[in-house]
C-alpha cells in the first residue's frame, strides 16, 4: 500500500501526533484501565465438602476435600482442592508440605489404585483381582506361619511368636479400626507390627 | 439472596462453599498504576497483614505447597543443585520461596540457620505500582493488598525495577507479571491466605494489621527474654510499612536473612523518572507547544512562487539523473 504523503504533510501529521500524546500525558483526556480491578473468582463456591483424614502419617491431620460434580446424581466428582480442617483438634487447619500437596497425590498418574502382583523372578507387575490378591496373601501367611511359628521358648513356656512376617497397617485409622487391626495381627502371633495404635 | 462476605480476621478458618458477595470490590481500590485521578473509595476496609515470625519457621515449605495448590500454578519439577531453595528463585509459578542462609554468629560462636519466607511484602507505598506505566495493571486496595490485574499488564517489567524487594516475575507464557496476591480471592470471602492457614508452626499468621503488630510485639518480648537482644519487627518505613512483615531475631541486621534489604526504598531512578523528570519533561513539552502555537500565529511561513519553481527544478533534475 502506498500513501501519497508530501514531506510537509508528514511533518504536519507527526506534529499533531506529538501534540495529542503530550496532551494525554499532561492529564487532559482520561487514560482508563481496560479492565476493572477484580480478584480471581473464588474457586470453592458450590463445591461439595468431604471431611477426611490425611493419609500420610500417624499424626492423622483432619482435611477437607472440595469436589465438583454430584456423585449421588450419577455424576463423576472431580477433586478440586484439599486443605486442612480448622475444626479438627489435631491440626486446627494446618498441614505439612506433603499434606498441603495432597491433591497432587490423589491425582498423580503413578498412584496405585488397584492391586498388582509381580510373580517371583518376573520383571513386570500384572493386575490381579482383590479376591485373588487376598487369597494369595492368606496362602503366603499360612505357609509361613505353619513353617516358622515359635510355640514355646527354650524354657518350655508357651510364647506363640511369629517373627518371620511383619505387618504394616494404615496410618490414619479410627480407634475401632486400630483395635481390630491390633487384635487380628497379635492373635496370629505377629511381632513385627506397626500401625496407628502404636502412636 | 447471598450475603456479603465478612472481612477476614484470621487464616485459621474453613472457607465457605455457599455463594457469597465479594468484599473486595473495584470501588475499594485506593491507588491504580498510571491512573492519577482515581476516585477515592467511600469506605475504608480494615487494614490486614501477614506476620512471618522467622524464629518459629522450621523451613518445611508447607507454605510453598499450599501456595501452589491454591493458586493452581503447577510449577514444573525442578533440579537439585545442592541448595535447600526449591525452586532456586521466585518464578511466575512460585509466588513464595523459603530462603535459607547459614550464619556464623561471632557473638556466640554458633552456626545459625536463618530461614526466611520470601514473597511480596504488599508495601503501603508500592514501588511496582509507581513504576507501572499500564493504566490499572497494578492496584492497591484499602485493606493494603497490592494486586496485579493481568488483563491490563503489558509485560514491560518496570514493576521488577520498581520493587525494592525484587519480587515480581514476568511469565514467558502470557508475558504478564506475577507475584503473591495475598490470596486476594480468599480475603474477598473473609478468609486468610493459604500459606498462613497451612503453616504448621504458626510462624505465618494473618489478621488485622493492629492484631498482628500486637502479636509481633509479644513475640519480640518473648525472644528478648530468651537472649535475643536484637529481636525486633521488620516493617520498613522506607516503603510506608508493609502488609507482610517479619519478626526477626536479628532485627539489627536484616541482610543476614538472604539479603533482606536493611533500608528498602523505591529506586531513586523510578522516583525521579515518575516524579521530577516527568514534571520537568511535561513543562518542556508545554513550553514547546505554546511556542509552536505562538510562532504559527505571528510568523506565518510563506512560500514565494519563485521558491516553488526552484523546488520543481530540483525535483526534475533529480529525475533526469
Amino acid at each position: 500500500m502506498n500513501i501519497e504523503l508530501s514531506r510537509r504533510g508528514f511533518l504536519r501529521l507527526a506534529g499533531a501526533g506529538v501534540a495529542a500524546t503530550s496532551l494525554g500525558a499532561m492529564g487532559f483526556g482520561e487514560a482508563e484501565a481496560a479492565e476493572a480491578a477484580h480478584v480471581r473468582a473464588f474457586k470453592l463456591t458450590t463445591t461439595t465438602e468431604t471431611r477426611n483424614t490425611c493419609t500420610y502419617c500417624s499424626v492423622a491431620c483432619g482435611i477437607i476435600m472440595y469436589s465438583k460434580g454430584d456423585v449421588k446424581a450419577g455424576e463423576k466428582a472431580d477433586l478440586l482442592h484439599i486443605e486442612g480442617d480448622a475444626d479438627h483438634p489435631t491440626n486446627r487447619g494446618t498441614l505439612c508440605p506433603k499434606g498441603a500437596a495432597l491433591r497432587d497425590f490423589v491425582q498423580a498418574e503413578t498412584r496405585l489404585t488397584r492391586p498388582r502382583y509381580r510373580a517371583a523372578g518376573a520383571t513386570e507387575f500384572q493386575d490381579i483381582s482383590w479376591d485373588d490378591a487376598l487369597n494369595k496373601i492368606a496362602r503366603a501367611l499360612k505357609d509361613d506361619r505353619d513353617a516358622n511359628l515359635v510355640q514355646v521358648n527354650e524354657a518350655g513356656v508357651p510364647v506363640n511368636r511369629w517373627t518371620t512376617t511383619g505387618f504394616l497397617a494404615a496410618s490414619a485409622t479410627t480407634n475401632e479400626t486400630a483395635w481390630l487391626t491390633y487384635k487380628a495381627v497379635r492373635s496370629m502371633g505377629i511381632v513385627g507390627f506397626d500401625n496407628q495404635a502404636r502412636v | 439472596m447471598t450475603e456479603t462476605a465478612p472481612q477476614p480476621t484470621t487464616a485459621a478458618a474453613n472457607p465457605p462453599v455457599q455463594p457469597m458477595e465479594s468484599n473486595l470490590l473495584p470501588s475499594d481500590v485506593v491507588r491504580a498504576s498510571a491512573t492519577p485521578d482515581l476516585p477515592q473509595p467511600t469506605r475504608q476496609l480494615t487494614k490486614i497483614a501477614k506476620l512471618i515470625d522467622v524464629s518459629k519457621c522450621i523451613g518445611c515449605k508447607a507454605c510453598q505447597a499450599a501456595c501452589v495448590e491454591w493458586n493452581d500454578t503447577n510449577p514444573a519439577i525442578g533440579e537439585n543443585t545442592g541448595v535447600y531453595e526449591n525452586p532456586h528463585d521466585l518464578t511466575p509459578d512460585m509466588f513464595t520461596l523459603m530462603r535459607f542462609s547459614e550464619w556464623d554468629n561471632p557473638a556466640t560462636n554458633e552456626l545459625e540457620w536463618l530461614i526466611r519466607k520470601d514473597g511480596c511484602m504488599h508495601c503501603e507505598d508500592p514501588g511496582c505500582l509507581k513504576a507501572c506505566p499500564a493504566p490499572g495493571a497494578i492496584v492497591q486496595y484499602s485493606n493494603g493488598i497490592v494486586d496485579f490485574i493481568h488483563e491490563n499488564c503489558i509485560g514491560c517489567g518496570y514493576c521488577v525495577t520498581g520493587c525494592p524487594f525484587d519480587i515480581p516475575r514476568i511469565s514467558k507464557v502470557d508475558n504478564t507479571s506475577y507475584k503473591c496476591t495475598l490470596c486476594s480471592d480468599r480475603v474477598a470471602v473473609g478468609q486468610g491466605p493459604a500459606c498462613a492457614k497451612a503453616c504448621p508452626t504458626k510462624a505465618i499468621v494473618f489478621g488485622t494489621k493492629e492484631d498482628m503488630v500486637a502479636h509481633a510485639n509479644d513475640r519480640v518480648e518473648d525472644l528478648k527474654s530468651r537472649g535475643y537482644e536484637n529481636a525486633g519487627i521488620y516493617d520498613p518505613q522506607g516503603v510506608g510499612g508493609t502488609h507482610v512483615f517479619y519478626v526477626l531475631h536479628h532485627a539489627d541486621k536484616p541482610s543476614l536473612y538472604s539479603d533482606l534489604p536493611d533500608n528498602p526504598r523505591i529506586s531513586p531512578i523510578v522516583e525521579g523518572w515518575k516524579g521530577v523528570t516527568k514534571t520537568a519533561g511535561m513543562a518542556v513539552m508545554g513550553v514547546a507547544a505554546a511556542g509552536a502555537v505562538l510562532m504559527g500565529l505571528f510568523s506565518r511561513n510563506k512560500v514565494e512562487p519563485e521558491e516553488e519553481i526552484a523546488a520543481e527544478r530540483l525535483v526534475r533534475d533529480r529525475e533526469e539523473l
